[in-house]
């Protein structure tokens, strides 16, 4: 998962359940009625009851590094996060608007590159880029679609300041995170959801299977349902329990590389009854390990051929290889003008203010501002190899300016941003932490689907605004109230 | 369904009906030493290791043969990756890797069996507690049989898992036999010596079937009439011909599922046969050993074709 800013305790932030006169903010009235209504003693009872539930589930994700090989839970905190039906209809159309852009930016960059002609977004920035795949050049997914899933992650910082950090338009994770904290929240308090009419997600695997279904490539045989495989790299990838939960709940297999041939134009896994062919695979591998023909050539789980089966139309890859391209750190500066110039509309959502330090004068800047920005390295994730200037020391951001200095087109800078806060459960009584919002996204020729909420991650320790699993972020049920 | 996962659902089954069955040879060790007294106990912890074809590792290892030391290599010894704490690692792991062919309830039996043990098996285990560990592994294996049996749909996922349980078991069964053909051939100095009659029950004991065969027998005992029943009485669950009648059944079921029958059909057959239509006669005349040593041999044949027929492995 990507990181989120860090910020410093000065600048007074958006909580999100509690105005600055202490009342109660409406999202949350009928939420907090019944809270305060609970025994603390019991509600503790019920804590410790979420994480045995999700340990006996295997609901956990691997740690790579010093414990490599250990499962580890990703904390669930049980105060629910609230979004109001008006709010999420205004997320749910500017996503829904900055994801075309991405689709339509996806196809002319590997096409017309009318983008660079209008004088948008620097050549340079693509051709340049790791994540541009030659391979993909002139070539069109079925059905037109680039990004199949997507997580956007929002920030919040102000009651109707709701800004992107990050467009997820790889291989987004933690969406069954979203699925579990609902299940687990509807099974210790079920009363709750008869009290507050909350929009469900439970519709998100069969979405998706529909939603990838709805891809198939030229060469489906169109009488039974398309074939959907999730390819996973392995039960010691950080994710596997989410690949095996997405698969198992969809109904697809889920299958790794040694599974799989290309073969007379198709890919085909190795079954019990003999080899099948795949019509839609969704992998969550990256692109590099993606084929070991057209990639990295030492890879072992992918599968040698799939990018020439593909480009003859044996087989959709979701999401598509080379959409890497569009959630590019770098990239992320010029989403909105990226979004004026394909939609013809003014973005719905703002972006966080972006330096690059590849231009001069902006690395003149961020240099003489480090103690007051978040630097972060262009291909980064998961919060490491960033600079937080407010919790930094002096000779912190000195070595950081040095490295800044050395490869400026590597990072970029933004303003520390004052995150929106919602209580944690913390013994018994309420805490303000900070939180972002990732909404999953699925696009298929037939629209744009986005469900309703998505994975709310909290910074779990006083003050501190990294929510990475990674650095001891947890999560939270996401509620958008149904109108 | 995939190969690799109708191998990691058999393995699964494969795994966990070991450990199970572990745990009822370490019980009948226990129950020699408490009864008999360590010195006694000796040759029988010595002869679990044989059974389970541990004894050169543990000879290796440098264990002597008393109790705490031979149950805590089997059950836990970080230097014995067949241990019974790696049996359930190695059940679980497959149970990850075919979690989409496994229905929650057998998923979660599966990965709780796991945490209880790693819990359970974290420290060395003492006589006082041992009793309670080998009924805590034969438990949470029961439990997660009781999660297929009561959640699984009888499918192809389900078949692989049944023909892993009797496959394993008629190996474990087939080599306690094996370790023990001598107790259990005719001797003419037997004449009801004390020491045979704890042997037997031993035996009896090992695979669980102790009050079984006293009920079917009114309490006589002779060494012929166990070797019958471990191998020849189909009405008791462990053994070799429950087994593989077991195994028919799904064999058949597979065959007609799938409209083939790939040569691993037509071994079990001839393997069913032979079980069906032979007498303990004819295996006395064949010779015992000689005789469980051939079921062996087939019935690892059998597991391998199965693995190829149905394309476990790559």
């Amino acid at each position: 998962m990507q990181s989120i800013q860090q910020q410093s305790d000065k600048i007074p932030c958006f909580d999100e359940m509690i105005d600055q006169n202490g009342a109660i903010r409406p999202a949350y009235a009928a939420y907090r009625a019944w809270f305060d209504a609970q025994d603390a003693g019991w509600l503790a009872t019920r804590h410790d009851e979420a994480e045995q539930f999700f340990r006996r589930t295997g609901i956990t994700f691997n740690v790579y590094g010093e414990d490599a090989g250990e499962e580890r839970l990703i904390p669930f905190d049980m105060i629910p996060r609230i979004i109001t039906a008006a709010e999420w209809s205004r997320l749910d159309a500017g996503i829904s608007q900055r994801v075309r852009a991405l689709n339509l930016f996806l196809h002319d960059v590997y096409h017309g590159r009318e983008i660079f002609a209008a004088g948008i977004v620097p050549e340079a920035m693509i051709t340049q880029n790791a994540a541009y795949l030659p391979q993909m050049a002139g070539f069109t997914p079925p059905g037109g679609v680039y990004t199949h899933i997507v997580g956007t992650d929002l920030v919040r910082t102000g009651p109707d300041d709701f800004m992107v950090l990050e467009d997820n338009a790889r291989t987004p994770s933690g969406v069954s995170y979203m699925l579990e904290n609902r299940e687990t929240m509807m099974a210790m308090f079920p009363e709750l959801f008869t009290r507050i009419a909350v929009a469900p997600v439970s519709n998100y695997p069969r979405a998706l299977a529909r939603s990838l279904a709805e891809c198939a490539p030229p060469a489906w045989d169109g009488k039974k349902r398309p074939v959907v495989a999730v390819l996973t790299p392995g039960i010691y990838n950080s994710a596997y329990f989410e690949h095996a939960f997405l698969a198992d709940q969809m109904g697809a297999e889920l299958v790794e590389g040694s599974d799989l041939r290309a073969q007379d134009g198709r890919v085909h896994m190795r079954t019990t009854r003999g080899w099948q062919a795949i019509d839609v695979l969704y992998r969550r591998v990256d692109d590099e390990y993606l084929d070991p023909e057209a990639f990295n050539p030492v890879s072992m789980l992918g599968v040698a051929g799939i990018m020439e089966v593909y480009k003859a139309g044996g087989i959709t890859i979701a999401n598509a290889p080379g959409t890497g391209i569009a959630d590019d750190k770098a990239i992320y500066s010029y989403m909105p003008d990226i979004i004026r110039h394909y939609t013809g509309e003014e973005p719905l959502l703002a972006n966080v203010p972006t330096w690059r330090c590849a231009e001069a004068d902006a690395l003149g800047y961020v240099i003489d501002n480090l103690a007051d920005l978040v630097v972060k390295e262009v291909h980064g994730s998961g919060g490491y190899g960033m600079l937080i200037g407010p919790t930094s020391t002096a000779a912190q951001i000195a070595e950081f300016a040095v490295k800044l200095r050395n490869a400026p087109a590597n990072y970029i800078a933004q303003p520390t941003l004052a995150l929106s806060t919602v209580p944690i459960c913390d013994a018994g009584a309420l805490a303000p932490r900070h939180v972002d919002l990732r909404p999953y996204v699925l696009v298929s020729p037939q629209g744009i689907e986005i469900t309703p909420g998505g994975l709310t991650r909290v910074a779990l320790t006083e003050g501190s605004l990294v929510v990475n699993s990674s650095q001891g972020g947890g999560t939270k049920d996401s509620w958008v109230l149904a109108e | 369904m995939l190969g690799r996962s109708a191998g990691g659902v058999l393995w699964m089954a494969r795994y966990l009906e070991r450990a199970e069955n572990t745990a009822r040879l370490l019980d009948a060790g226990f129950r020699m030493a408490l009864t008999r007294g360590e010195g006694a106990a000796s040759a029988e912890w010595s002869s679990v290791l044989v059974t389970m074809g541990l004894d050169p590792d543990y000879t290796k290892a440098g264990g002597a043969y008393t109790g705490t030391e031979v149950t805590n290599f089997v059950l836990r010894a970080p230097e014995n990756d067949e241990s019974v704490l790696a049996m359930i690692e190695n059940a679980r792991t497959n149970a990850r890797m075919v979690r989409t062919a496994l229905t929650r309830e057998v998923w979660e039996a599966t990965n709780e069996s796991w945490m209880l043990l790693k819990y359970a098996l974290a420290r060395p285990i003492g006589p006082a507690d041992l009793g309670g560990v080998l009924e805590l592994i034969r438990r949470q294996a029961k439990l997660v049989r009781g999660a297929m049996e009561g959640t699984m749909l009888r499918n192809d996922i389900y078949n692989f898992a049944r023909l892993g349980t009797h496959l394993e078991r008629a190996d474990n069964v087939a080599r306690i036999i094996d370790v023990k053909y001598h107790i259990l051939l005719p001797s003419l100095e037997y004449v009801g010596s004390q020491l045979d009659t704890v042997q037997w029950e031993l035996v009896l004991r090992s695979v669980s079937g102790e009050r079984a065969f006293h009920w079917l027998n009114a309490g006589a005992m002779d060494p012929r009439g166990i070797a019958e029943f471990l191998i020849l009485d189909r009405r008791f669950p462990r053994s070799l011909a429950y087994c593989y009648r077991q195994i028919a059944g799904n064999i058949h079921w597979m065959g007609r599922d799938y409209g083939a029958t790939p040569p691993s059909h037509q071994l079990l057959e001839a393997a069913h046969e032979r079980l069906t239509q032979t007498t303990m006669a004819e295996i006395s005349k064949f010779g015992l050993h000689e005789y469980i040593a051939a079921f062996l041999v087939s019935n690892r044949a059998i597991a391998n074709a199965i693995a190829a027929d149905y394309r476990f492995y790559a």
